[in-house]
């Protein structure tokens, strides 16, 4: 299968390991990754920032940049859940015919990483090696934007050596939310202070997730606490194998 | 409709800061958490039980987006059919009118007190207050709105607005207050549930057996009967509703429900959504006047205040829709950290802050649809589906545009927006921006961290550490592993 990868731009400049990791569990299950160089964001934060003809050029160039392969591939809830939800709305709002078509042809090739796996690619077992406790924080969009389900659970508990917790009010927002954090931040700091909380009472070595902004909300306060508890994109131990060094 | 003559805002800070406020208070967010936690569990289990919950809230939500899409028509065949059965219909189309109208009818009973039934409506339009002008008491008579009044408080809550209170502190507000009002507590009153709730029960008696004027509110209103609703738990509206000489309902415009069947659905999904009870204790109908039993004056004053302005607009309408259950304020997790009074409104929690901008004008409330992480929950939980996330997103756009207009100089924000668009926009800005960034954090960030960052994010980085960008972006990665030297095929990569 001939998949393009959408790092994302937060990704692409703050987190390469979470794009490489992709690359190298899709190319280890036999498909070829190939990585558009004219890709940059999907606009998702100006959009719910309320930006919206801000939005515009991005969403042009994610549908025309990303035409014609099998299937997208994206390491962040949030951002396919920009691209799938909200483009269409776009399109309809500020673009034109050309454009709605545009994105109603590359939407349906768009997929989060536990969704290509599980659903497209149908593997469940990517054969990864992880000999730590993880507990995992299902982030809201991809939650409840694209409704994941227990994709992600269902490929970390096939990893060899790991040992998964359950985390308590798993399903409850972290705080971030873009500019939210920014915007409304002692609101946020007091919703972190709950979930460091709940991720604290695993005793977990790493927080899983599948978004990097999540992670580094959460990661950020517990770094800040010097808690010694670790973030980890769910590429990245899906990456991981025996060979390599965790 | 202006914010100034409509009174659903009511004037407090912008979010941010009112939440701040509430924030610092611990044993607030203490009530909340055991309060809102409460409820969720227990609309849960119930919600649970039935097979056809989602087709339940599928049926609710259509049935209220047409009856939306033809409100006039419903309105006025509700007027009719509640004339024919006794009734009278007034119409109101702000605030100031409504209460007018309903001083009118007060006096003209020779009464200087009325009893009142848990009424958002009349809230929203700060009936109170005006009827206090003209000389006229108002006696909330819902426990919880009873608390609020004696406490000169405001609710907090849609459905226990007394929420951010705890026991004790009722029972200081009753033994403070309600000799003032009426009968007083009993000697040695305890925070015993039981115990607050006799003498509520005695204080309250006392203005249910003098009343002769009452005002309710209105869950519901049946088009084709006339017939008009109320969903309550403790049987005080009852009281309200058939002992007085005169009755005066207050009810929004979106209330209105085309034929008496519809109620079925509605009566199923309310109880389950707001309290997480299988039925409500109390549901009350009453259509116009009965000879000899019940009031034998009745009048409807249908309440507009922003309500056709909402209608208007394609994306926002939706909020309408709503039944004031609550639902979506048990699961919201900045409600549950601020509670209601950082709204500023009466409506507070997710619908509040996609409908209180609605009604008053989104520049009026321009901090109210940027509460929310859009963390989805609200939609989730809502019985009639109200997509309160695209809502919100929806009235952001909004309230940049209106700044956009009202300003001459752009917004920090603004400007920023702009900058980062253009470098998103352009694969080659984007990546001049990475290097320049990767060279830059080198210089600041101790271990791959970065502590105190400077303007807008200094709150942030008050308590989380950011990382530092990658001395490689993917981006170069790619070109430097995979590209060198080779041709791009078919110009993808451009
Ligand atoms: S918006 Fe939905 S969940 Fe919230 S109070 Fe209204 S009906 Fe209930």
């Amino acid at each position: 299968m001939r998949i393009a990868l959408f790092i994302t731009c937060f990704n692409d400049m703050m987190f390469p390991r979470t794009g490489r990791a992709v690359t190298e569990l899709l190319e280890r299950l036999g498909h070829t990754v190939e990585f558009p160089q004219g890709q940059t964001c999907c606009g998702q934060m100006h959009f719910n920032t309320g930006y919206r003809p801000e939005t515009l050029p991005m969403v042009r160039r994610f549908s025309k940049v990303f035409a014609g392969y099998d299937a997208v591939v994206t390491p962040s809830g949030s951002c396919a859940g920009m691209v799938r939800d909200q483009h269409r709305v776009v399109a309809a709002q500020l673009g034109d015919a050309a454009l709605t078509e545009a994105v109603e042809r590359v939407v349906p090739t768009v997929y989060e990483l536990s969704e290509l796996l599980v659903d497209v690619l149908g593997v469940t077992d990517v054969g990864a090696h992880f000999p730590h406790r993880v507990t995992y924080h299902p982030t809201c969009h991809s939650l409840r934007m694209l409704r994941v389900g227990d994709r992600p659970l269902t490929l970390l508990r096939a990893v060899k050596g790991i040992d998964l917790v359950e985390l308590p009010a798993a399903e409850s927002c972290c705080g971030f939310g873009g500019t939210f954090a920014l915007k409304n931040a002692d609101v946020s700091n007091a919703m972190l202070a709950d979930k460091m909380r709940h991720v604290l009472d695993t005793g977990a070595e790493y927080l899983c997730a599948g978004d990097n902004s999540c992670l580094t909300h959460i990661g950020g306060g517990l770094s800040r606490l010097r808690t010694g508890v670790g973030t980890m994109h769910l590429a990245e131990i899906l990456a991981s194998t025996e060979g390599s060094v965790r | 409709m202006s914010g100034a003559d409509n009174v659903v805002w009511l004037g407090t800070p912008p979010f941010p800061e009112a939440a701040r406020a509430a924030l610092a208070d611990t044993r607030l967010r203490a009530n909340l958490r055991r309060a809102t936690g409460t409820i969720r569990d227990r609309r849960l289990a119930v919600t649970a039980e039935l097979d056809d919950w989602e087709d339940l809230r599928e049926t609710a939500a259509a049935l209220k987006r047409r009856t939306l899409r033809h409100l006039d028509r419903h309105l006025l065949r509700l007027e009719e059919t509640v004339t024919a059965a006794g009734g009278t219909v007034h119409w109101a189309a702000d605030a100031a009118e409504a209460n007018a109208i309903v001083t009118r009818l007060v006096r003209a009973t020779g009464e200087n007190e009325i009893v009142k039934v848990k009424s958002m409506a009349t809230q929203e339009i700060g009936l109170n207050e005006a009827l206090a002008e003209a000389g006229i008491r108002a006696y909330e008579t819902d426990l919880a709105e009873l608390i609020v009044q004696l406490g000169g408080d405001r609710p907090s809550h849609i459905l226990v607005p007394a929420i951010h209170r705890g026991r004790s502190e009722i029972r200081e507000i009753f033994r403070r207050q309600m000799g003032k009002w009426g009968r007083p507590a009993a000697e040695g009153l305890t925070d015993d549930p039981r115990d607050l709730a006799e003498a509520a029960r005695l204080h309250l008696r006392e203005k249910f057996l003098r009343a002769k004027v009452a005002v309710s509110g209105a869950n519901f209103a049946a088009a084709d009967t006339g017939t008009v609703v109320v969903v309550e738990s403790e049987g005080n509206g009852r009281m309200c509703l058939t002992l007085p000489e005169t009755l005066i309902t207050v009810m929004g415009i979106e209330k209105v429900l085309p034929s008496f069947a519809d109620l079925d659905v509605f009566l199923r999904l309310l109880p389950r959504s707001s309290t997480g009870e299988r039925m409500n204790p109390y549901t009350s109908l009453w259509t116009g006047v009965m000879e000899g039993d019940g009031p034998q004056d009745f009048h409807l004053v249908l309440l507009d205040n922003g309500r056709t302005a909402t209608l208007a607009d394609e994306v926002g309408r939706q909020a309408l829709s709503c039944i004031r259950c609550s639902a979506c304020l048990n699961v919201c997790p900045v409600y549950e950290r601020t509670g209601g009074h950082a709204y500023g409104s009466v409506y507070p929690g997710p619908i509040g802050a996609v409908l209180t901008p609605q009604l008053v004008g989104v520049e009026n409330a321009a901090s109210l649809p940027f509460a929310s992480t859009l963390c989805g929950a609200c939609y989730d939980a809502c019985p009639v589906k109200i997509d309160i996330p695209e809502v919100l997103v929806h009235l952001r756009s909004k309230a940049v545009e209106a700044k956009r207009r009202d300003r001459i100089l752009p917004t920090p924000e603004a400007l920023a927006m702009k900058a980062a668009g253009a470098v998103l926009s352009s694969p080659r800005r984007l990546a001049a921006l990475q290097r320049l960034a990767a060279l830059g954090a080198r210089l600041v960030a101790r271990d791959g961290r970065i502590g105190v960052l400077p303007g807008p994010f200094a709150r942030w980085s008050g308590t989380r550490d950011t990382p530092a960008p990658a001395r490689e972006s993917l981006r170069a990665w790619w070109r430097r592993t995979r590209e060198e030297g080779r041709t791009t095929r078919n110009g993808k990569s451009r």
